[in-house]
């Protein structure tokens, strides 16, 4: 198990660190640093000392290192836009991301496996082939129409939500949450389900596939011929083998959902991560740019993680293995 | 008790003693002559929904591709435009103008012929995207699946960090950064090429997974070691090999790629990071209409959203049915 | 025991439907053991599955019926067929390796299978499934029944299948290619297990094979299908020594004796035909050494000729004189 975890650890750092090595170039080599915080009029000679003073005519290696020393500390710089440390800007706006990130792939989850195993075992019923079409609308409509369409219909025709923003927030702590106020979890709605769908309905997909996979196996064909009831088939052996390819892509999913809140952020004006990029990038803010590149990197990793380790709960040929690699 | 294993190898003969060959001459006709009498010519007749999707989406190409012909007007010719005739609501609303179907948006542009010319850009955008992918996938599929070792290591470690990443994010980035590197990128055309390339790249990951693990398979064939022997780079070989090896799950992959090389670029331009408002696509349209919605005037957003929504359905529609068609363990 | 009557099994196609089992009649007596031999695509999987009513659609019983102890079961609700399974007919698959579901231990996967067949209490079934693992021959069968199927090898797995099959004593057990997918030096073994199990337990087999050396080995009665059709059915001994179908003489050709040095094992030209042409009259006709011209036009009846039945123009004159 320990070795397991380090194993993936290391993986995973690797990923961390090519990341952050396509951050740092971005942070040093797109556009100039210096050209981009100082104001026109700044001589030769200052933005030559500034030049100096940021360590920018040092080795690449040396600024590389002080790059990855900073972001572990979670220092960014100064955006170019807000005349602010990245640190702080992003410390305002995370709640705000992963409460939508959260609600949405809840969402997503209990309503998308349950959907994915009906439609899986009544594959030719009227609902399932209702949810199949519903899936194919939800996977062929971009993200920021069904926003759209969401707020068109329930903002501007019914107003019964509203169409922008986080409605009142309370702080708890160094934490910000609208999920404890009524107009908070009004205005989560919509955002949340424009999130969560896309992904709701790729869960549904694959849960579906993946139980019609397994419904044809040999071992559930064997469960069926000893006696063992539809229930115990079904819901014993071929859901329990459906979720372990499942866990793994729908960890991803749940990842991606953080990066495709920038389009969800967009469309309803959405105070996060995600909407702060979007303007990062129409501005050239790089120090933004990379430190969200990083950050959105490191969850995905967390993510993966906390995937592996629930695999290797579900999976006993994974443990058994592993038991034997560690043995030699 | 060996016999029982040979009487075992002299039963099991396979029923299918068709061999296909590789033939170049005949190939094409005998393909014609088998997809007329294939299973999948006869899954599409026998899907009505994937017959109307493929109507669908033949009718939005060919009026995408004639669309300065067949357009009421040509919205980007600034002298045809009228200011009087903008924030006209569709024919059959009270206010409505026979002329303009579908309304007029604030500039007085025809929505029916803005449509069709933005259905235009983004099928363009969309086939580039797809076309680059595969191209780079497909290439660095069979380098990596031939080459093996470091390189296979190399590009396939890349695959994986990239596939963890949604697409959408790669391909912002990359058109961020492009956009700094390229001073005048907010030129129309050289926007098109910055989206081309952003989608492109950040698409390929599946053409070569596909690609490579074909490629390993027939790395080892006794005809790659031969190719060498008489001087052919093995490459070349390879490459005509596995490339009819690999056309159908390429085809599925492609078909599918190509709705979300749409609805990427269509987020794209309404994130106002693809094409330029001046050549507008389909995401640019319900951009700048979706600023009118609260003014109720919906048709400026509605009506290119529709579109877009229903040439994505359609093409998702071909690509799911291709998948099935070809995949022989669902028939 | 069991009666197959006029069983027809057919797919719908969007040729139309293929009759991939035609008229197939037998009947497995208590406690023997039935071998049901073929090609690949003669029928004789599908004829299994029928029996235990686990038929893949798109395929279907088109006709006839099948009884067990005299009460059809080839038309039974789901919970009756459910209760049947396992309690009165127990199956066993070819491949050991895909058997056994990957994620439960094969402890869980008896005692599952025998809690839903009695009202045993949950120790008593792991006391039974020990005792039955120890059975098979599974070695420290106490600490094994903890382990997952990935911890056994092919040989071993099939052991527990055979349990598995097993564990309710059931009337009648479908071997369908029991040890095909097993190395050959464990192929004797697993038969010999299969046979002594289901002898103690007192359950029939129905083997189904392409093997007729496995049959040898094990069977008393055997039927010989070709094409959905039986075209020989009698007692091992009279249809491995002196078979009279042509198919069967075939067959049985190409088996290299132990004791009589031949220069040359005979085979069978050709291939069988495929279900969407298959030769009118007699299917073997195309590959049959002794055609003529009835065999082309009319399809042979199943005649009794001596101890076995054959379905062949043949013998039609000899049945008749017998008769």
């Amino acid at each position: 198990m320990l070795a397991f975890i380090i194993r993936r650890l290391a993986q995973s750092l690797f990923v961390m660190f090519f990341v952050a090595m396509v951050a740092f170039l971005m942070f040093n080599y797109v556009g100039d640093p210096v050209h981009q915080m100082v104001g026109i009029d700044t001589s030769f000679e200052e933005r030559e000392a500034l030049r100096e003073h940021l360590g920018l005519n040092d080795p690449a290696l040396v600024q590389f290192m002080r790059f990855i020393g900073h972001a572990m500390q979670g220092e960014f710089g100064l955006s170019y836009q807000h005349k602010r440390p990245v640190a702080d800007l992003f410390r305002e706006r995370l709640p705000a991301t992963l409460e939508l990130s959260f609600v949405a792939a809840l969402l997503a989850l209990v309503v998308g496996v349950p959907m994915g195993v009906y439609t899986g075992l009544n594959r030719n019923g009227f609902i399932s082939k209702l949810f199949m079409t519903f899936s194919l609308i939800g996977i062929s409509l971009p993200t920021f129409l069904i926003g759209i369409l969401l707020i068109f219909i329930f903002a501007v025709i019914l107003g019964w939500l509203p169409s922008f923003g986080r409605g009142e927030v309370v702080t708890v702590g160094v934490w910000t949450t609208g999920l404890l106020t009524q107009s908070g979890l009004k205005a989560l709605i919509m955002p949340s389900v424009t999130l969560g769908l896309f992904q709701l309905t790729l869960i549904m997909r694959l849960v579906r596939s993946e139980m019609l996979e397994v419904l044809r196996t040999d071992y559930i064909k064997f469960a069926r011929a000893r006696g063992l009831s539809n229930r115990a088939v079904n819901f014993g052996h071929a859901l329990k083998n459906t979720l372990v390819p499942v866990i793994t892509i729908t960890g991803l999913q749940i990842g991606s959902i953080i990066a495709f809140a920038i389009i969800t952020e967009t469309v309803f004006q959405w105070p996060g991560m995600g909407l702060m990029f979007l303007q990062a990038i129409h501005n050239v803010d790089i120090p933004i740019m990379s430190a969200y590149l990083l950050l959105v990197a490191f969850f995905f990793v967390v993510i993966n993680l906390i995937v592996d380790m629930l695999y290797y709960v579900v999976d006993p040929r994974l443990r058994i293995d592993l038991g034997k690699a560690n043995g030699h | 008790m060996w016999w029982i294993r040979a009487c075992g190898s002299i039963w099991e003969k396979p029923m299918d003693t068709e061999k296909l060959s590789p033939r170049k001459g005949w190939r094409i006709a005998a393909t014609m002559r088998r997809l007329a009498d294939s299973d999948i010519f006869y899954s599409f007749c026998h899907s009505p929904v994937t017959v109307i999707a493929a109507l669908v989406t033949l009718l939005i190409f060919t009026s995408a591709l004639t669309a300065s012909w067949i357009a009421p007007q040509n919205p980007f010719d600034l002298a045809s435009l009228d200011l009087m005739d903008s924030h006209i609501p569709p024919a059959w609303e009270d206010e409505g103008d026979k002329r303009y179907l579908l309304g007029t948006d604030d500039q007085g542009r025809d929505i029916l012929s803005t449509i069709l010319y933005g259905s235009r850009i983004s099928l363009m955008v969309g086939f580039l995207s797809v076309i680059f992918s595969m191209v780079l996938g497909v290439s660095l599929g069979i380098i990596s699946g031939y080459a093996g070792g470091l390189i296979d290591v190399f590009i396939m470690r890349i695959a994986e960090i990239q596939i963890s990443f949604p697409a959408i994010l790669i391909a912002l980035l990359v058109d961020g950064v492009l956009r700094t590197l390229l001073p005048d990128a907010h030129s129309a055309q050289l926007a098109i090429i910055v989206l081309v390339f952003s989608i492109g790249v950040s698409g390929w990951v599946q053409y070569a997974r596909t690609v490579r693990s074909s490629a390993m398979v027939e790395k080892n064939k006794e005809y790659v070691q031969a190719a060498r022997v008489i001087g052919i780079h093995p490459v070349l070989i390879m490459t005509r090999h596995i490339l009819p090896n690999v056309m159908g799950p390429v085809l599925v992959i492609a078909t599918i790629h190509l709705a979300v090389a749409i609805i990427t670029e269509a987020t794209l331009s309404f994130l106002g990071v693809g094409v330029p408002p001046t050549q507008p696509s389909l995401g640019t349209l319900i951009r700048i209409g979706n600023d009118f919605l609260f003014s109720g005037e919906w048709w400026i957003t509605i009506f290119p959203s529709a579109a877009l929504a229903i040439l994505v359905l359609a093409v998702n529609l071909l690509g799911d049915w291709l998948r099935d068609a070809l995949n022989p363990k669902l028939r | 025991m069991l009666k197959v009557e006029n069983l027809t099994i057919r797919f719908d196609t969007r040729y139309g439907p293929l009759t991939a089992v035609d008229d197939v009649t037998f009947e497995v007596r208590p406690g023997e053991v039935f071998g049901l031999v073929g090609e690949s695509g003669a029928g004789k999987s599908l004829t299994g599955q029928s029996i235990i009513g686990l038929l893949d659609p798109p395929g279907y019983i088109a006709g006839g019926q099948i009884t067990l102890e005299g009460t059809r079961i080839d038309n039974l609700a789901y919970n009756h067929l459910r209760a049947l399974r396992g309690r009165k007919i127990g199956m066993i698959f070819q491949d050991p390796l895909t058997s056994l579901n990957p994620l439960y231990t094969i402890g869980k996967q008896l005692t599952e299978t025998i809690l839903t067949h009695s009202s045993m209490t949950n120790a008593e079934a792991q006391k039974q499934a020990i005792a039955l693992l120890t059975d098979v021959g599974i070695p420290g069968a106490g600490e094994r029944i903890n382990c997952y199927p990935h911890q056994f090898s092919g040989g071993m797995r099939q052991r527990v299948v055979i349990a598995l099959a097993l564990c309710v004593n059931p009337q009648l057990v479908i071997a369908d290619e029991p040890t095909t997918a097993l190395d050959v030096s464990i192929q004797a073994q697993i038969l010999s297990l299969l046979k002594r199990m289901c002898r103690e337990h007192g359950a029939a087999v129905i083997l189904i094979t392409h093997d007729m050396g496995v049959i040898a080995q094990v069977a008393q009665r055997v039927a010989v299908m070709y094409s959905g059709r039986l075209v020989e059915i009698g007692d091992v001994r009279q249809v491995v020594k002196h078979p009279q179908h042509p198919y069967a003489r075939g067959l049985m050709g190409s088996i290299p004796s132990l004791h009589h040095q031949v220069d040359q094992l005979t085979q069978i030209d050709g291939t069988m035909p495929r279900l969407t042409d298959i030769p009118s009259g007699c299917a073997f006709h195309p590959r049959c050494p002794d055609c003529f011209d009835l065999c082309k036009d009319k399809r042979p009846p199943l005649k009794k000729i001596a101890d076995s039945h054959i379905a062949c123009w043949l013998y039609a004159n000899e049945a008749h004189h017998a008769g």
